[in-house]
């Protein structure tokens, strides 16, 4: 006999949206910060959401646009903490800042391109997102360390999802693992950008988490998963970067114009 | 594409002590990347603790045009019905 499960849409209790609470004002460089990991993940929730209705199945559509969404959700608590500092709100953030006053690094502004790109920019960038949010739960900021447990267990889910289509794509056609090599050549110039170390960090000691810290981690994370893909990026190039001084890759103006058209034409709007 | 990924059937378990239901199906690769896509599509909302996946051409199942031969035939056999027999006197608690 099966059970029928009744849900009543008034009675559902909703969780709290964004994490980290209310009322804690972020000092200057600490708001700072939270723009570099709060630009990461909005930038590529609006790129993963350029997948919608175009992905290979319907069921993929699902999963990149269920990994958006969480990526929007620490975007959005990120920039909110971000904006305490000065009385900016999350969507002031969002909208109203030109490319110069952007914070993320040139891994998450590459291109969609194919569905490797995709997947080769997700490979890194959930690694690198997976071993920064593990170690910033134990940042002394307890928003940060509230945002980063909440993001952790997400991410892990995207670091999972980007090395089960890597070994697919790898170990698939000879067309899909000559894409998923390419795609990987690509993107991984823009991997060494992310574990620089400005000088902000040298102001953040046990707030933020150091970059250079990071890469180590990293590579175990990717390197397990090339190896079983049995597929080497080479490091043709390290890219410049400078996404953290606000120099930033060539998509990052026409993603903004997309995103910032409707927010800027009808300020205040709302539906 | 000119290929489909293959179907597959999802059971979700809504909590510990109830059983795997059945919930709907959908495409994947293989069986790895159905229990994502199942995650994806039918756990959203906190629906379960629990995903089985089964390749749809794996379930044999009872034939629709055979309704009436396998189903309808319960009907006037009320000895089948446990409270078609009366309880004895010496039985207290039936």
């Amino acid at each position: 006999m099966t059970r029928a499960v009744r849900i009543r849409v008034d009675e559902v209790e909703l969780s709290a949206e964004l994490a980290g609470g209310e009322g804690r004002e972020a000092a200057p460089d600490v708001a700072e910060y939270a723009l570099w990991l709060g630009d990461d993940a909005l930038v590529l929730a609006q790129q993963l959401g350029a997948w919608i209705a175009r992905a290979p199945e319907l069921e993929e559509d699902v999963a990149l646009a269920n990994i958006a969404l969480d990526q929007l959700g620490h975007a959005r608590s990120l920039l909110r903490y971000a904006g305490t500092a000065d009385g900016r709100t999350e969507d002031d953030l969002a909208y109203f800042r030109d490319e110069p006053e952007y914070r993320s690094a040139w891994l998450f502004e590459q291109p969609n391109g194919d569905f490797a790109h995709t997947i080769a920019r997700a490979l890194a960038a959930s690694a690198y997102q997976f071993v920064l949010y593990d170690a910033l739960q134990g940042s002394r900021d307890p928003v940060l360390a509230a945002v980063a447990a909440k993001a952790v267990k997400e991410v892990d889910y995207h670091r999972d999802h980007a090395a089960q289509w890597t070994l697919r794509l790898a170990g698939g056609t000879d067309e899909s693992r000559r894409r998923m090599a390419a795609a990987l050549d690509d993107v991984w110039p823009y991997v060494d950008e992310l574990f620089r170390d400005e000088p902000l960090i040298d102001r953040l000691e046990g707030i933020a988490v150091r970059p250079s810290t990071l890469r180590d981690p990293f590579g175990r994370i990717a390197d397990a998963v090339l190896a079983e893909a049995d597929l080497r990026p080479s490091a043709r190039f390290s890219a410049s970067g400078g996404g953290r001084r606000g120099i930033h890759f060539p998509t990052l103006g026409y993603l903004l114009a997309e995103m910032q058209v409707l927010a800027r034409q009808h300020p205040g709007a709302t539906w | 594409m000119t290929e489909t990924w293959p179907l597959w059937e999802v059971f979700v378990r809504a909590g510990r002590g109830l059983s795997h239901v059945h919930v709907g199906s959908l495409h994947a690769p293989d069986a790895t990347m159905a229990v994502r896509n199942a995650r994806d599509l039918y756990t959203r909302r906190g629906e379960g603790v629990s995903i089985w996946v089964v390749p749809s051409e794996a379930i044999t199942a009872s034939d629709p045009s055979a309704k009436d031969a396998f189903f309808e035939s319960p009907a006037g056999k009320n000895y089948r019905h446990a409270a078609y027999y009366t309880a004895s006197e010496g039985v207290p608690h039936l």
